[in-house]
């Protein structure tokens, strides 16, 4: 991992987390912890400013102090950090996609996902109980089965499941829905969910004790440039100056790009989630219906976590359209009947990139000093460490990790989009 | 959830229809260079604000509508035919 790296500089504000430690903080009234991360005021220039403190922000900003010995780095993030999509998403990991490229860049993710506690000294509740994902006829069982063979040859790992081992792996499961009977299912045994919230203050807090200034409240109004070359960031809270900066803004990096006068191949959808109220153990697997889109998890508070498709349509208002949330829930219903008898507690909605041939972006924009992190469609929360160490990557070696050259910008232009599913330049179809 | 006054229809529900994406963009003429047909097929403006649209009613007259729509609080300013001419919604783009 720290290939080449110097000698990470740590300074332990908060101090190690262990159970001696908790043990102790018990014994002496808990009055020893220490806030997590330092609230840093901003300076007026750094080598690396990164834009947006969600989750690919943060990851970025650790793994450049780390692994990759750049420490002059601030994170501006326009309201206390951890409060946008990596704080509302329905928190799944796993590595189940079709080409090889993919495969690799999502497998080094859970591979860096396996190691990320003990990486960051964090808690981060990272449960591998695996992902399942149903079939319903035998074409589509025949694509599955292509899938797990390219899984299992670029290294992930993926079985297949028969009706009875899928009926006693999740006994709610209706595998006779009249309109779409069960078939079977493949399992990434590996795949599974972790706790969100913990993700982004694990990376805040290795990234602060490294020295990288995390500065909330601070939202980006301008980019300044000068003869084709970015020189900093105008912001709510004064001018940073910077020799990189790089756009962490899932959601919002049409608008941010826009501030440099450049136009992405992106649009921005809403993609809702919904929490139930607590329940009993009931599912204790990930679970994907394979015939609509629809899927599912417990939390360890008990809770339903489930979604399903966008909204198909642009917009940047934080909400759901109700159809969609009607669909999502007759969707649930077909595959475990048994949520017909639950209440819905939350729902909420958050704003995705959507790339125009359904892969992310992490490259150089038409800019000389600016990169991106951006464009996840609904598949970014995965993606943190992989995109946090690779955007890393390009930001200190100056050039592409080699797992994500398949994820630049000129691909658009030169005619090499990067388009699993064949879908074509429609966003809303991604 | 939208309400879109379909000039043929009336108003109807959002289910009745499906999004078709940026109607702003113009097809280049046939002797441009690639870099602007590229710009054309990908490149968005994804405007923070007022948004011309295409909607097709699939569940109506199945006619391609243009829809003046606006991002953030989905108030649509003006519906009309895929060749008609819409007023621009005033007081410019609030994003």
């Amino acid at each position: 991992m720290s290939d080449n790296a110097p000698a990470p500089r740590r300074f332990r504000s908060s101090g190690r987390y262990s159970a001696l430690r908790l043990l102790r903080e018990a014994l002496t009234g808990h009055r020893g912890w220490k806030p997590a991360w330092r609230k840093a005021e901003p300076r007026k220039q750094y080598q690396v400013v990164i834009i947006g403190g969600g989750g690919h922000g943060l990851a970025t900003a650790y793994y450049l102090a780390n692994h990759f010995g750049i420490t002059d780095v601030a994170v501006l993030e326009k309201g206390p950090i951890g409060l946008g999509n990596v704080g509302r998403n329905t928190t799944i990991i796993r590595s189940t996609y079709y080409t090889p490229e993919n495969i690799r860049f999502y497998d080094f993710s859970l591979k860096l996902w396996e190691g990320l506690e003990q990486e960051l000294n964090f808690n981060a509740m990272v449960s591998q109980r695996g992902v399942v994902y149903t079939y319903h006829t035998d074409g589509q069982r025949d694509v599955m089965t292509g899938r797990a063979n390219d899984m299992r040859l670029a290294g992930a790992d993926c079985i297949e499941l028969d009706r009875a081992a899928l009926k006693s792996l999740i006994p709610p499961i209706s595998l006779d829905n009249q309109r779409f009977p069960v078939l079977g299912a493949f399992m990434q045994p590996r795949g599974g969910t972790v706790r969100h919230d913990a993700v982004a203050w694990g990376y805040a807090r290795g990234a602060s004790e490294a020295g990288v200034d995390i500065i909330e409240h601070c939202e980006v109004t301008g980019l300044r440039q000068t003869s084709g070359r970015i020189t900093g960031v105008e912001t709510t809270r004064g001018f940073i100056g910077a020799d990189t900066v790089c756009l962490a803004v899932a959601g919002h990096s049409s608008h941010l790009a826009s501030m440099a006068g450049i136009r992405l191949p992106i649009e921005s959808h809403a993609l809702q989630a919904f929490v139930s109220e607590s329940i009993k153990p009931f599912l204790d697997v990930v679970l994907m219906f394979g015939a609509g889109h629809f899927y599912i998890s417990q939390s360890d508070k008990g809770g339903m976590v489930f979604g399903g498709s966008t909204d198909a349509h642009n917009t940047y208002a934080q909400r759901g359209t109700q159809w969609i949330a009607q669909e999502v829930a007759s969707e649930g219903v077909a595959l475990l009947p048994e949520l017909a008898n639950l209440r819905i507690l939350r729902q909420w909605g958050g704003i995705m990139d959507m790339t125009m041939d359904g892969t992310p972006i992490i490259g150089r924009l038409p800019l000389e000093g600016l990169v991106m992190n951006g464009g996840w469609c609904y598949g970014g929360f995965k993606a943190i460490p992989a995109g946090g160490y690779t955007t890393a990557h390009l930001i200190a070696r100056g050039e592409p990790h080699p797992l994500t050259t398949h994820m630049d910008l000129e691909r658009f232009a030169e005619g090499r989009t990067f388009d699993e599913p064949g879908l074509g330049p429609f966003p809303w179809m991604h | 959830m939208l309400r879109i006054p379909c000039p043929h229809c009336g108003t109807r529900d959002e289910v009745e229809f499906r999004y078709k994406g940026d109607a702003s963009v113009r097809r280049p003429a046939a002797e441009a260079e690639v870099a602007r047909f590229a710009a054309y097929v990908y490149e968005r403006d994804n405007p923070k604000g007022w948004h011309l649209e295409w909607w097709f009613h699939s569940a109506g007259c199945r006619r391609m509508l243009q829809v003046w729509r606006h991002t953030v609080t989905h108030e649509i300013h003006a519906v009309g035919a895929a060749q008609e001419q819409l007023s621009t919604p005033g007081g410019g783009n609030p994003a």
